[in-house]
């Protein structure tokens, strides 16, 4: 199967690949997949108290698609709200990707990265910090 | 040394250039129709082809009559379990085979089921071979055929074929053999062997694609419904004109094979092995099936907590595939790794070296450098080899499944 130059970019040149600390301050971790169905995503986002995604990071075992979604989202949220992040959606990770369709669920899979990631960093912080941010920001 | 590394020969062979130079001149310069019967075209054309036809059947140690041409060794499967399911359907209707068989074979017993035929699938044990007490227990009044792989393509196991020739032929069941990974790697003594049909394939042995053949015994006589008609070729088994210059080089590929498998054979297997002691210096590796009953240059490795088709992405150095070309396009796991029992991970992350002809030991020790980096590259963004590193028993994991 042929890649997009694209995913080759993001499968050899991978960004923000890694893990933060564990009790590190205001990260939220999702983690999405199955190994028995060949793809499993870690991703990592850490939250400023303005409740902007300062940075993120990510870890998957999968085919090249899958490294490329998680790469390439790890870079979308950056800089943008907690709930302007929660907006990605995974056809605009195809289109950016040019997919083709057998792997579109390699972005479906880190569309869902982002909002498991998002709801383990709310279930952590409450909503409170985060209204806080969307606050600061709006204003 | 040139990249990119074939390390694909169970896939297809190159052909080898003694073979090419064989074929050429029946292109332009001899090319008559093995049929034409009137004239020194013909004569020349026919000869050759009984020329090569004595070179196949010299390799599987049978009479020359006993061989006949195909397109490849998927016409012959198909011609072998159709011809004889249909011929003999008045004796009954049930047959036998293994869920580990090439497609070729697992979808045309699939569409004599369609057809009104019952099929049992026997499974393998964990190192890929057939349970001979299964096999015994599968047997019904009304089995009429069993076919079984000599070599699997993926794993490279090599199956019973003498023991499951003898309970065939002691309850008179036809037994076919599908042996497109076998010759040149594994001998075959069809005079010794109580196999009724077997198919053949040039392409995995240094011939051109596109020519096989089928072996189909005449002592005991075995009988074919013929799946192609038109001019009653090949004694009315398979009708249309023949390749020429395809069965030249099936021909003299199948010699040379004769001539140099036992020499050849030696030098693949420690080049094999070569490989196999690179790749066992990586952590959590797993081969896939036995590895004494097994032709020498197969080597399937499992490499836990990466994905194979990102391994094969990483090494693009390398030709390798996972699974067989034929199934590596969809995302199912091998489902010949399934049936050995290994789990959807080990199976997602197997990798199928095949060596062959024209390899190096210069080509093996880079491959085996290049692997190395590239796992350890690829665990490093795995998330599973974190938490297997980190204790955590990926069994007792609750995965959001998709």
């Amino acid at each position: 199967m042929a890649y997009s130059d694209k995913v080759i970019d993001h499968y050899e040149n991978p960004r923000n690949v890694g893990a933060f600390g564990k009790d590190e301050e205001g990260v939220g971790t999702g983690m999405v997949g199955a190994p028995a169905c060949g793809d499993v995503m870690k991703l990592q986002i850490r939250v400023s108290k303005d409740g902007v995604i300062e940075d993120a990071r990510f870890k998957t075992y999968g085919c090249g698609s899958a490294i490329a979604s998680s790469s390439l989202v790890t870079e979308w949220v950056k800089g943008k709200t907690v709930d302007e992040a929660a907006t990605i959606k995974n056809t605009q990770i195809a289109e950016e990707l040019a997919l083709p369709p057998v792997k579109i669920h390699c972005s479906i899979l880190a569309e869902d990265a982002i909002k498991a990631a998002i709801a383990d960093y709310k279930k952590r912080y409450g909503e409170s910090q985060q209204e806080a941010g969307a606050k600061a920001v709006n204003e | 040394m040139k990249l990119p590394i074939y390390l694909d020969y169970s896939a297809t062979t190159p052909v080898d250039p003694r073979v090419a130079e064989k074929m050429i001149p029946f292109l332009c310069e001899h090319f008559g129709n093995p049929a034409s019967r009137s004239h020194a075209f013909g004569w020349k054309a026919e000869e050759a082809v009984e020329q090569a036809r004595a070179n196949v059947a010299a390799l599987v140690n049978c009479d020359p009559k006993e061989i006949v041409w195909t397109s490849g060794a998927t016409e012959s499967i198909n011609l072998a379990l159709k011809g004889a399911a249909e011929f003999y359907k008045s004796k009954g209707k049930h047959l036998i085979t293994v869920k580990t068989e090439h497609k070729a074979t697992l979808d045309t017993v699939r569409e004599l089921e369609r057809r009104g035929f019952e099929a049992t699938y026997l499974d393998v044990r964990p190192d890929g071979l057939i349970d001979m007490k299964q096999l015994e227990a599968a047997f019904r009044p009304d089995t009429i055929l069993v076919s079984v792989m000599f070599v699997n393509n993926e794993i490279g196991v090599i199956q019973d074929i003498p023991a499951i020739g003898e309970l065939c032929r002691s309850r008179g069941v036809l037994f076919h053999v599908d042996s497109a990974q076998a010759t040149g790697k594994c001998p075959i003594d069809l005079g010794a062997l109580k196999v009724d049909l077997m198919s053949f394939s040039a392409h995995k042995t240094y011939g051109p694609k596109g020519v096989g053949a089928l072996y189909i015994r005449r002592k005991p006589r075995v009988r074919l419904e013929a799946q192609i008609h038109g001019g009653g070729h090949e004694r009315g088994f398979r009708s249309g004109t023949l390749a020429t210059h395809q069965i030249v080089g099936m021909g003299e590929a199948f010699r040379i094979a004769r001539q140099e498998m036992a020499v050849e054979n030696n030098r693949i297997r420690a080049l094999r092995d070569r490989l196999l002691k690179g790749m066992q210096e990586i952590e959590e590796v797993f081969v896939n099936g036995d590895l004494d009953r097994r032709v020498p240059h197969n080597l399937n490795i499992s490499f836990n907590f990466v994905e194979g088709e990102s391994l094969i992405m990483a090494v693009k150095d390398i030709a390798v595939s996972s699974g067989s070309a034929c199934t590596s396009a969809s995302l199912e796991p091998s489902y010949v790794l399934r049936a050995l029992g290994r789990s959807d991970e080990l199976a997602h992350s197997s990798i199928r070296f095949t060596l062959g002809r024209f390899n190096t030991e210069e080509e093996v020790d880079y491959t085996v450098d290049h692997l190395k980096a590239k796992v350890a590259k690829l665990r490093e963004m795995s998330p599973l080899w974190e938490m297997y590193k980190d204790g955590v028993d990926l069994n007792s994991v609750q995965w959001a499944a998709h």
